[in-house]
């Protein structure tokens, strides 16, 4: 991590939702320049909703929401556009064109916002393509790939440009543990060497342990933060229960059946220890 | 070379010294991206088509920032040179840089060179066309195989069909089309009186427009305007929706369940739409015979003379021969919204494609119908 920490986002008691249902409420936290931030918490908390919010894509309820020096809540539609182009979002459902080929996805914002040639944008389509391993796959639909590879081609078109922020959703879900292994060191690499700074919604305990500087847990019932801090320091001194249980993959419900009630439990998984 | 080239005057610079035992030093200066690359690109281009047989020393000490264009360029240069025989040698790369460089295989895109976008001879296209047709008729065969068999199931178990589907394909397909379907054939029937109405005058046979506009539109305009304006509104919805079960997979979901997705999906719609478009055939003819009224009114004849030669001439094979049309016609339209939506490829572009396919392939298939049934009834005199 570079040693300057000044903050790149701020958000400052956010409130969010949909229509008049309350999704989060009075969230406030900070994501420093170069940070990987994770954004943790069960499935349906609003973590896609609050990165909807951060990225402009809804308008939060109340609150703001600074990048840089920008607010990108009261900001007029032309000044969104500029705070935007220093965005690359993958969304959780990939969000590829499918009209085009895996290339010209990544082409794309490279055509549209770069001055480069035909042929410069091809070897940066495709160098991107290779980072994420999709080497090969360049000229077919999205529609003919397999989840995973429409996932890594979405983080390849998020990166297209090379932002000075990168959004993930789930950059691993569905990923097998060598390719997302390989992921969370591309996402290390482009930190530490280039300065990205990463917000990345993830449940992967490890990957959590790999990549984050700092995370926050969200959680349903408080309608907001749960917990902050490194994923190290929440595993071992978890403010919450349910940060507990989280970092330690344990059910909300102690299991019945044979040897469910037994002590110590061979029903607890205690796969975050590795 | 024996000037420093200063290439761009741009944050980003590209330096050319040459260096000793016929050498060549790249040195770059400032930002490499996406500002800069740009001019620095060509420039890179030109010097691998020129000079040649030297070794390179691409001395990249001096480069303050550098972004996926940069590594790009980078790269390039090495491939350039590489693929004239030279000797390329990377200097001076801060180590951050150099992992992520070492990340890619400049072999690998050696190989990258533009394709022309494939032109296809006239005969190849045209033989492409004619397999795509002959696999597409194969399909339409088939599935009026599958469908005539879950139909026969369904007969045998009434019990099986998703009569809450049926009602919701009927109601949508029957009574909300009710409006507009009046009001097109009220329309056409208006005009077709007019026209005709102007033609006839100058023989003084204006009373013959009932007639003309009773037995046009029993036998022709009532099933034929029903039916185009189904095929658009309840095949294309047919193909939509089915298209977009089948792009979520929710088709083959159903299909794991054990349930046929035909027996599902196309039987409840097809008698839906089978029971509806005779209906609404009657309620069309009803108001293109209005219409034509409306018309003849104005040519100052009482209404009653109007009515008597409708009366006159709606004879019952008129009627018939209509009301069978829009059966044949109806089976065309579930059946081709319910086959293009199953054949739904998959992505987002997908359901568009076959919407606009079943409605163009229906109502291409009517008119040819139509005429078809038209030369039987001709023959068979009904
Ligand atoms: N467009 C929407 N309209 C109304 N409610 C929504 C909408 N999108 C999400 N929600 C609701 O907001 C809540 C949070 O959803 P969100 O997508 O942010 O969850 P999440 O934390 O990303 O979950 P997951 O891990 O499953 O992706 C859920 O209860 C969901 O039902
Ligand atoms: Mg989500």
């Amino acid at each position: 991590m570079p040693a300057e920490s000044d903050t790149l986002i701020r958000v400052e008691s956010l409130t969010a939702g949909y229509g008049d249902r309350t999704i989060l409420e009075n969230v406030s936290f900070e994501v420093n320049r170069g940070e990987v931030f994770v954004i943790l918490g069960t499935s349906g908390c609003g973590k896609t909703t609050l990165l909807r919010n951060i990225i402009g894509l809804e308008l939060p309820l109340s609150g703001r929401v600074w990048i840089g020096g920008d607010d990108l809540v009261s900001a007029d539609e032309e000044v969104l556009q500029r705070i935007q182009r220093r965005f690359g979002v993958m969304f959780q459902g990939g969000a590829l064109f499918g009209s085009l080929t895996l290339l010209e996805n990544v082409r794309l914002p490279l055509e549209e916002f770069t001055e480069l040639n035909d042929e410069a944008i091809d070897w940066v389509a495709r160098m991107k393509l290779q980072l994420v391993g999709l080497q090969g796959s360049e000229d077919r639909m999205p529609g003919e790939l397999s989840g995973g590879m429409q996932k890594r081609a979405a983080i390849a078109r998020a990166m297209a440009l090379d932002p000075e922020i990168l959004f993930l959703d789930e950059p691993s879900a569905g990923l097998d543990p060598v390719t997302s292994a390989g992921l969370d060191r591309l996402i290390l690499d482009l930190s530490s060497i280039l300065g990205v700074t990463f917000i990345v919604v993830t449940h992967e305990l490890q990957s959590i342990y790999a990549i984050a500087s700092r995370a926050i847990m969200l959680d349903r019932e408080v309608r907001g933060i749960l917990a902050m801090g490194t994923p190290a320091a929440l595993r071992e001194s978890p403010p919450h229960e349910k940060v507990r249980r989280f970092f330690h993959r344990e059910a909300e419900t102690e299991p019945v059946g044979p040897g469910g009630s037994g002590g110590s439990g061979n029903g607890r998984v205690r796969g975050g220890a590795s | 070379m024996s000037v420093d080239a200063d290439i761009s005057m741009r944050e980003g610079r590209l330096v050319l010294e040459p260096a000793g035992d016929g050498a060549l030093t790249l040195r770059f200066l400032g930002a490499l991206d996406n500002t800069t690359v740009p001019f620095l690109w060509g420039e890179v281009e030109r010097l691998g088509a020129e000079t040649s047989g030297r070794r390179w020393v691409v001395d990249a000490g001096g480069i303050t920032k550098m972004d996926g264009s940069g590594m790009a360029l980078l790269l390039r240069v090495r491939c350039l040179g590489a693929g004239k025989g030279r000797e390329v040698e990377l200097r001076g790369i801060s180590p951050g840089y150099r992992r992520l460089l070492e990340r890619f295989d400049p072999a690998a895109y050696r190989t990258i060179e533009r394709q022309d976008p494939c032109c296809q001879s006239l005969p190849e296209q045209v033989g492409r066309t004619v397999l795509q047709m002959w696999a597409d008729f194969r399909i339409q065969v088939s599935f009026i195989g599958e469908l005539a068999a879950a139909f026969g199931r369904a007969a045998m178990k009434p019990e099986t069909v998703r009569w809450r589907d049926l009602w919701l394909a009927a109601e949508r397909a029957g009574a909300d089309a009710l409006p507009i379907v009046a009001l097109i054939s009220g329309l056409v029937g208006l005009v077709l009186a007019f026209q005709a109405g102007m033609a006839m005058r100058p023989y003084g046979a204006e009373i013959y427009v009932a007639n003309l506009v009773t037995i046009a539109m029993l036998r022709e305009l009532g099933p034929l305007m029903t039916a185009i304006l189904l095929s658009g509104r309840s095949g294309g919805a047919f193909a939509a929706e089915i298209g977009t079960m089948k792009v979520n997979e929710e088709v083959a979901a159903l299909a794991t369940m054990g349930l046929s997705p035909v027996a599902f999906l196309a039987v409840p719609r097809v008698v839906g739409l089978v029971l509806m478009v005779p209906l609404l055939t009657l309620f069309a003819n009803v108001a293109g015979i209005a219409g034509g009224a409306l018309m003849f009114l104005t040519l100052d004849y009482p209404f009653s003379t109007y009515f008597d030669q409708v009366l006159a001439s709606a004879e019952i094979r008129h009627l018939m021969s209509g009301l069978v049309k829009s059966v044949a016609f109806a089976w065309t339209i579930a059946g081709v919204g319910c086959l293009r939506g199953l054949q739904t490829q998959r992505g987002p572009s997908a359901v568009g494609q076959s919407t606009t396919s079943a409605v163009v392939t229906s109502i291409l298939l009517i008119v040819i119908l139509d005429a078809i049934l038209g030369t039987v009834f001709y023959f068979l005199q009904f």
